[in-house]
């Protein structure tokens, strides 16, 4: 079996999928997914008090307890239905034969897609505050979105850089404590039902143009960097045209895991599931596990 | 063993620095670290020689790699 993806429904799915010794491979671009990026966590069992990449730690180690297979730094680029299974390329040419596939490939940040945004990403664009905000220090910033993770980088960076722009779609939507505080800010000026509509800049960020929805008016403002802050996309481009996807091309999976292909599990944040966890993905990961061990035993 | 000269940018909060510099760690690869979150001068030459403004930035003489890619630093630092 062949699992694709390492992040907590990966890596659960690996131990489940070990203990029932199925033999197994890991594949992935990373250890570790989403969590890497995540601070505290007080809400993984367990753990009162954890820091994503703590807890990614802890599941590396206990993944490596066990005989599996695991390839990573490779990224999966397609994959395809044999008469019996799977075949799985990587993107550095190598292929891999599975009877069973459970996808965990998570989801990523959503661009914006707008001119400038891809050219200029890491030279002033990005999509990890927690990485890359210190880099800021003292320039104008621009920060889009208006969810939490938007606010919660709005609130980091009005500490650091010089002035920060929110530019958010909507009224702000994230939880009323970070609202307060971003609002409360000196530094800060709110841009609200506003849209992107281009990024400037030759060999870095120089400024971002943003036209109110109301009134059609664009401004540039002039910022050294942008951080886009505008949700996830699911990581599903593999099975596009082989698995059922939802509206927002989410994998669509039964109470089982199992996707309208059989033999094709899915398992975390790359499926329809609702709510989006860590303890919710590491379940998932387990219950895919399972399921497919019992597939994989009537065959 | 490798006797190129290796640079990594980071900041503290990175978890992808973390892993590219236990990366180099494990595969017993010497490196500077500097920290670009305090240490202005390494940011600005960052910003200036590697034209980069996101972390981890590694230099492997002089060559500039932007994120922890294991298998493109493997290839660069002959592994």
């Amino acid at each position: 079996m062949i699992i694709i993806g390492a992040g907590p429904a990966g890596m659960t799915a690996a131990v489940y999928a070990a203990r029932k010794r199925i033999d197994t491979l890991l594949l992935s671009k990373e250890l570790g997914g989403q969590p890497l990026t995540t601070t505290g966590i007080e809400n993984y069992m367990g753990y009162q008090y954890i820091e994503g990449p703590e807890l990614m730690q802890k599941f590396e180690e206990q993944v490596a307890q066990f005989p599996l297979e695991q390839r990573m730094g490779q990224g999966v680029v397609a994959l395809s239905r044999l008469d019996a299974g799977f075949e799985v390329r990587a993107d550095q040419g190598e292929s891999y034969q599975g009877k069973a596939v459970i996808i965990a490939t998570g989801k990523r940040p959503r661009p914006l897609n707008v001119p400038g945004e891809e050219g200029l990403r890491g030279r002033g664009v990005t999509y990890c505050a927690i990485c890359d905000g210190p880099l800021f220090a003292s320039m104008k910033v621009a920060v889009i979105g208006g969810g939490n993770s938007a606010l919660e980088a709005a609130d980091d960076m009005v500490k650091i850089a010089e002035h920060v722009y929110l530019v958010s779609l909507t009224p702000l939507t994230g939880d009323q404590i970070l609202t307060d505080r971003v609002r409360d800010a000196s530094n800060l000026s709110l841009f609200l039902e506003h849209e992107v509509v281009e990024i400037d800049g030759s060999s870095r960020v120089e400024a971002i143009k943003i036209r109110d929805l109301k009134t059609g008016e664009v401004k540039r403002l002039e910022v050294g960097g942008i951080f886009v802050e505008i949700g996830l996309i699911p990581n599903s481009e593999l099975v596009n045209g082989l698995a059922h996807l939802n509206s927002i091309g989410e994998i669509e999976v039964n109470c089982a895991n199992e996707t309208n292909i059989p033999g094709l599990f899915a398992a975390g944040d790359v499926t329809n599931v609702p709510e989006k966890q860590i303890v919710v993905a590491a379940g998932e990961g387990a219950k895919a596990a399972l399921r497919a061990h019992r597939y994989l035993q009537r065959l | 063993m490798s006797t190129k000269e290796v640079k990594v940018y980071s900041t503290p909060g990175c978890p992808w620095c973390r892993r590219a510099k236990r990366f180099l760690e494990d595969n017993g690869i010497t490196y500077q670290d500097f920290n670009v979150a305090e240490d202005s001068a390494a940011r600005e030459e960052m910003i200036n020689k590697c034209y980069q403004l996101a972390v981890p930035t590694i230099c492997i003489d002089g060559e500039v790699i932007v994120g922890f890619n294991e298998a493109v630093l493997k290839e660069k630092l002959g592994l």
